[in-house]
């Protein structure tokens, strides 16, 4: 019984895990995956199945969510709106969320802050905030739903990232457009390009008609209603349009790279 | 009389021996291994943002952490959802629901549940369901259906927006699918229970008579 108890991995808390993430994620991620596969052995003895010392659930685990990540794409609907709500509808106060404390988020200097452009695109001229605050923007109040379960309506004006693709002349039939952010981490998340040109995803300015506060990503974040909030960066202080798959933070620890909702 | 004619009384004679067909042991022990992967890591989903002032021991779930979990969680979801599919058109064309689990009357579950509680319950024919096993495979099996729905809900909020909001969106469609592994928890104790009180029912389960 102790064995199965230790194979069976205590988990973490939230709290930990924001603690854990910064210092040492992907290796306790990988010790993790191991021994859920070493579970995964103990439940197939159970059953009487024949388990090998090759059998690797982590392995599996990843197969199965690339699948996941193909039937997702497959049932994207761009025409699928994400439902909209009337503004007495937002949750106050919108919650912060991070891997780190609101108090640890970047402090970016809106002056001084570039929109670097880089990949398959004709203009990677840089951008400056004054330079985007004159595009073109438009509201929308939308459901962003967490990985972890919970959900907030919040209130987000900016631009159409599809305008903003178009203007500077990117290759639209390329795969991603990979997003980079000013966290300590590197925080990056590639966005596959049917979602990055759905007619909801946004680069967002604006809070609830304010000026993005900084725990909120300011100056700019991505906003994807059509996906899991993580899938939304913040602080984001670069775009690729890419034909490789780069990986991004939470994927590269496990979280299933589509993350549709 | 023909070879057919003989054939047919044998395999009658067989038939009538086998409680469990081969093909309800197989759906019955992948889904009961798909349900307890889906409930462990549902657990630890669940632990990452709590409904309720309670979280599941770490113990009790799978995946270690939330993202693990979710891997767990849509891997083993493929598993039990063609088993369960499977099992509902295996069940409806061949005619087993009807014959095994209707009819079901409340006055037949009354009196079943008091002979039961009396210890009056007769187990001698493994062939028939009593009223209350009767009710609580075909609620089981209704939870089941509402489980998987109400899961697809949550997992495509936006893509199945319509099955979504007939949950009563987003929130509460977490809420039903919480209810619902609470009901087949709750059922899954009872079961194991009953079926270690009635050997015979379990040996039926593995080897089929």
């Amino acid at each position: 019984m102790g064995r199965m108890r230790n194979l069976l991995i205590p988990g973490v808390d939230k709290t930990l895990l924001v603690r854990d993430a910064v210092k040492s994620m992907p290796d306790l991620t990988r010790r993790r995956f191991i021994t859920s596969g070493a579970s995964l052995g103990a439940l197939t003895l159970l059953t009487g199945c024949d388990v090998t010392d090759s059998f690797s659930a982590e392995e599996m685990l990843k197969q199965v969510s690339k699948f996941n990540d193909g039937v997702q794409a497959l049932i994207f609907n761009p025409n699928a709106m994400a439902p909209t709500y009337p503004e007495s509808a937002i949750t106050k106060p919108f919650p912060f969320n991070g891997y780190y404390d609101v108090d640890d988020a970047p402090e970016i200097d809106g002056k001084s802050w570039k929109l670097e452009v880089r990949g398959l695109v004709e203009n990677k001229k840089s951008w400056t905030l004054d330079e985007l605050y004159q595009l073109p923007q438009v509201k929308q109040v939308t459901r962003h739903i967490c990985v972890e379960g919970w959900s907030a309506i919040g209130s987000w004006t900016g631009v159409p990232l599809r305008d903003f693709l178009k203007m500077i002349g990117a290759d639209t039939r390329a795969k991603y457009v990979w997003f980079q952010c000013a966290d300590r981490d590197g925080y990056n998340s590639p966005l596959d390009m049917p979602s990055a040109l759905h007619a909801q995803t946004q680069m967002s300015f604006k809070f609830a008609d304010e000026i993005l506060p900084r725990a909120y990503g300011f100056p700019m974040r991505i906003r994807v209603p059509t996906k899991l909030g993580f899938k939304s960066p913040k602080y984001v202080i670069s775009m690729e349009v890419t034909n490789d798959y780069k990986g991004g933070f939470w994927e590269d620890q496990g979280y299933n790279s589509f993350s549709g909702s | 009389m023909s070879a057919v004619t003989v054939s047919d009384e044998q395999a009658t004679s067989t038939k009538a021996k086998v409680i469990q067909p081969a093909w309800v042991r197989a759906l019955h022990w992948t889904n009961a291994f798909a349900m307890v992967l889906m409930i462990m890591s549902g657990w630890q989903i669940y632990n990452a943002s709590p409904l309720f002032g309670f979280s599941f021991s770490s113990s009790i779930t799978l995946g270690g952490w939330l993202g693990g979990a979710l891997l767990w969680h849509f891997a083993a979801m493929w598993l039990l959802m063609v088993n369960g599919l499977i099992y509902l058109v295996m069940g409806l064309v061949t005619g087993r629901f009807r014959k095994k689990l209707l009819p079901i009357t409340p006055e037949g579950v009354i009196s079943d549940t008091k002979a039961a509680l009396t210890g009056e319950l007769s187990h001698a024919d493994l062939t028939k369901y009593n009223q209350v096993q009767k009710l609580l495979y075909a609620g089981v099996i209704i939870v089941g259906i509402l489980i998987v729905l109400s899961g697809l809900a949550i997992w495509k909020p936006v893509q199945f927006q319509y099955l979504t909001a007939l949950f009563g969106g987003y929130e509460a469609a977490r809420y039903v699918h919480f209810f619902c592994m609470a009901g087949i928890v709750a059922f899954m104790v009872i079961h194991v229970v009953l079926a270690l009180l009635v050997p015979k029912s379990l040996r039926a389960m593995i080897i089929g008579r």
